[in-house]
């Protein structure tokens, strides 16, 4: 069984009584330790795939099933520990609390999982130290550059140990030495065995990931992965 | 999330905002502050007025007072006895509901002199030692007469500060306070010794005015010395003190036998009470203790009503009723100023979410649900609160000191715990509904939308 499960996922949005189609009859199966990238123009839909795929939005028709749990039906409460316990978000522009120094902010998810102080501490510091960041946790945000934000924000998305990590734009935000830095850490990631989803625009960024799906329309336009093609870099 | 951290994030939040927190906490400051230092201004009242119900005996205390004998019993008036020693003696055994009980037998229009000074009391009265007790007197300077100056009907007398002034010179004009311990005076023919003085009885704002006024200068005397007249400050809502001032008691055998003897039968001076004082045990029991009372003395005064008792209920229950009004209309006004303040701080909740959008899309996409989110803006719109009620229990002994600054003379105001309890309740109460409609606001927030708002 896959990771992730999608089947004839779709998903409508009504704007001034004309019906909108962002996602039309999608499947797709993840499997663990994959490192996927969903490419697409603006507009295509990806965001909203990545949305449903993150539990953050539910589809309007189809199935989702995530670590053998049904979710398109799940309860908001329900969602909300899925989002926590199993998946882990990168966005574009950082999203870390301004108020919150380095620490808090990568402690901010297991505040949410009830775990003690101890050990919040104990892991945040460990999810640093993998993104060679633990000497700046008591810097505030704004202290730091883009690219440093960005290792906060993976360390955040690593701490309570997710079974998938999304990433939307991870680099979108960078000048291109950052953001190649930023790519090595989740190549990196990726090699230690763990599941990555990248949102990009960019063609030259999602022929990094071993499989690339391309969204049109709202629909899978091109499914490129290497394992099946034989090309399988390593 | 568990409570502490919420309480922690919400003080981080107040604290990142000081300036408009502290702001915010100022309406609840001033509610608080307002409400106390009001229930502490009716207080003082409180105890203003009931100062002279205390003064004379207390809501315990209930007369007997001689009432014409009933019309259908007009055929018996020969036998009426009236209120005698005997009712005293009978009261004292058969009615335990009563505690005290102290006779009273009074002359009118007495003049009392000393070395060409004279003094009408309009209290002189014959009793017992337990008069003290009964009235609420205190002996200052030397003694209550005993119960062997009473047996013994000795000539000897405690008089009130009011018939010293009049006898011996008052403070005010001598300069000093003379104590007339010993001294002799003459009451109607007779010699008194002086063997007691009460202390002066003063309502608590003469007491201030007076202290007040010993530390001005005396105002410059110009033309003659005369009389200013009356409507001074000096008279007013103290007729209770200045008649307890008037008081000159002697032993009740030395009224009988000296002042009684041109009246009566038999050779016997007459030995009709002129009243008679009670006071009960316990004042629950009141109508219980006016029954026993009144079934006790119906056998002593032969089945006929002669009698009547006259107890301080209503003035009781008209303090009661306009403490109960002020405290109604303060607390009114109060609540209003508190609810404010709490309109207030739900306007800074609404305000401080929308700034906070994007923080509330991150916590929902890192796991925080609606409950988590809810109790976090509730927490901070409580904690805002309960700071606001402590700032302003502290505040409200400032504003009982500015108000006694401002006038000295009235009743201390009392803070009370009562006061501060409710206060604190009642501002803890605010938060909870100021917080209740921005914390919904904001639990039931989109995340997608939360994340994407700039």
């Amino acid at each position: 069984m896959s990771l992730v499960e999608l089947r004839n996922v779709s998903k409508l949005y009504h704007l001034g009584g004309e019906e909108i189609r962002a996602l039309d009859d999608i499947s797709l199966d993840i499997e663990s330790g994959e490192f996927i990238s969903i490419i697409g123009p603006s507009g295509s839909g990806k965001s909203t795939l990545m949305h449903i795929l993150g539990c953050l939005d539910s589809p309007t028709r189809g199935s989702i099933q995530l670590d053998g749990t049904m979710i398109q039906n799940a309860s908001q409460r329900q969602l909300a520990a899925i989002r926590n316990q199993k998946i882990g978000f990168v966005f574009q522009f950082f999203n870390l609390l301004p108020k919150l120094n380095v620490l808090q902010n990568v402690e901010l998810p297991m505040i949410y999982s009830g775990k003690n102080a101890r050990e919040r501490r104990d892991r945040a510091m460990a999810a640093l130290k993998l993104v060679d960041l633990e000497n700046r946790m008591k810097h505030r945000p704004f202290q730091l550059s883009g690219g440093q934000q960005q290792r906060v924000a993976i360390a955040r998305a690593l701490v309570n140990s997710p079974k998938i990590i999304f990433a939307d734009e991870p680099t979108g935000n960078l000048d291109s030495h950052t953001g190649e830095a930023i790519l090595e850490l989740f190549s990196t990631l990726s090699q230690e065995g763990r599941t990555i989803a990248l949102v990009t625009h960019d063609p030259e960024i999602a022929a990094r990931t071993p499989r690339r799906i391309e969204i049109r329309d709202g629909k899978i336009a091109i499914h490129v992965d290497m394992k099946l093609a034989g090309l399988e870099r390593k | 999330m568990n409570f502490f951290n919420a309480i922690a994030i919400g003080f981080k939040e107040i604290w990142a905002h000081k300036f408009r927190s502290l702001l915010t906490m100022l309406g609840i400051i001033l509610g608080v502050a307002s409400l106390v230092a009001m229930s502490a201004l009716i207080k003082g009242m409180e105890n203003g007025m009931r100062e002279a119900l205390v003064a004379i005996g207390g809501l315990e205390k209930i007369r007997l007072e001689d009432q014409d004998i009933p019309v259908y019993q007009q055929h018996l008036a020969d036998q009426a006895v009236g209120t005698t020693i005997a009712d005293v003696y009978a009261l004292e055994k058969s009615a335990p509901l009563i505690r005290l009980v102290t006779p009273e037998m009074r002359v009118r229009d007495v003049t009392i002199t000393r070395a060409g000074k004279s003094f009408n009391s309009w209290n002189f009265t014959g009793t017992w030692p337990g008069a003290l007790e009964m009235n609420e007197h205190v002996v200052e300077h030397g003694r209550m007469f005993n119960e062997i100056d009473d047996e013994s009907a000795r000539n000897v007398c405690v008089i009130g500060t009011a018939a010293r002034d009049a006898l011996f010179g008052s403070p005010d004009e001598v300069g000093r306070e003379i104590i007339p311990i010993g001294e002799h005076i003459n009451i109607k023919g007779q010699i008194f010794t002086v063997i007691g003085m009460f202390k002066h009885y003063e309502s608590e704002q003469d007491a201030k005015r007076r202290e007040l006024e010993k530390n001005k200068p005396k105002e410059e005397a110009t033309g003659p010395a005369r009389s200013r007249g009356w409507g001074g400050s000096r008279r007013g809502s103290s007729g209770i003190f200045y008649y307890k001032n008037n008081t000159v008691y002697i032993p009740l055998n030395t009224m009988w036998i000296k002042f009684r003897s041109a009246t009566g039968l038999n050779n016997l001076p007459d030995q009709r009470l002129s009243s008679l004082s009670m006071k009960i045990r316990d004042i629950s029991q009141l109508e219980p203790a006016l029954q026993q009372a009144k079934n006790v003395l119906m056998i002593t005064h032969r089945g006929i009503e002669d009698f009547s008792f006259q107890t301080q209920e209503n003035w009781a229950d008209q303090i009661n009723s306009s403490i109960r009004n002020a405290r109604l209309s303060g607390g009114f006004i109060s609540a209003i100023s508190l609810l404010v303040g709490g309109i207030g701080i739900m306007n800074i909740m609404l305000a401080s979410i929308t700034e906070r959008i994007r923080e509330i899309g991150i916590r929902k996409a890192v796991g925080a649900t609606f409950s988590d989110v809810f109790i976090q803006i509730l927490v901070e719109s409580v904690v805002i609160a309960l700071i606001g009620a402590v700032a302003g229990l502290m505040a409200s002994y400032g504003i009982v000191r500015i108000l006694v600054m401002i006038s000295p003379t009235e009743n201390s105001p009392m803070i009370t715990v009562d006061a501060m309890a409710i206060a604190f309740a009642f501002s803890a109460g605010v938060g909870v509904m100021a917080g209740l409609f921005p914390a919904l606001k904001a639990a039931k927030l989109d995340p997608i939308q939360a994340l994407r708002y700039e």
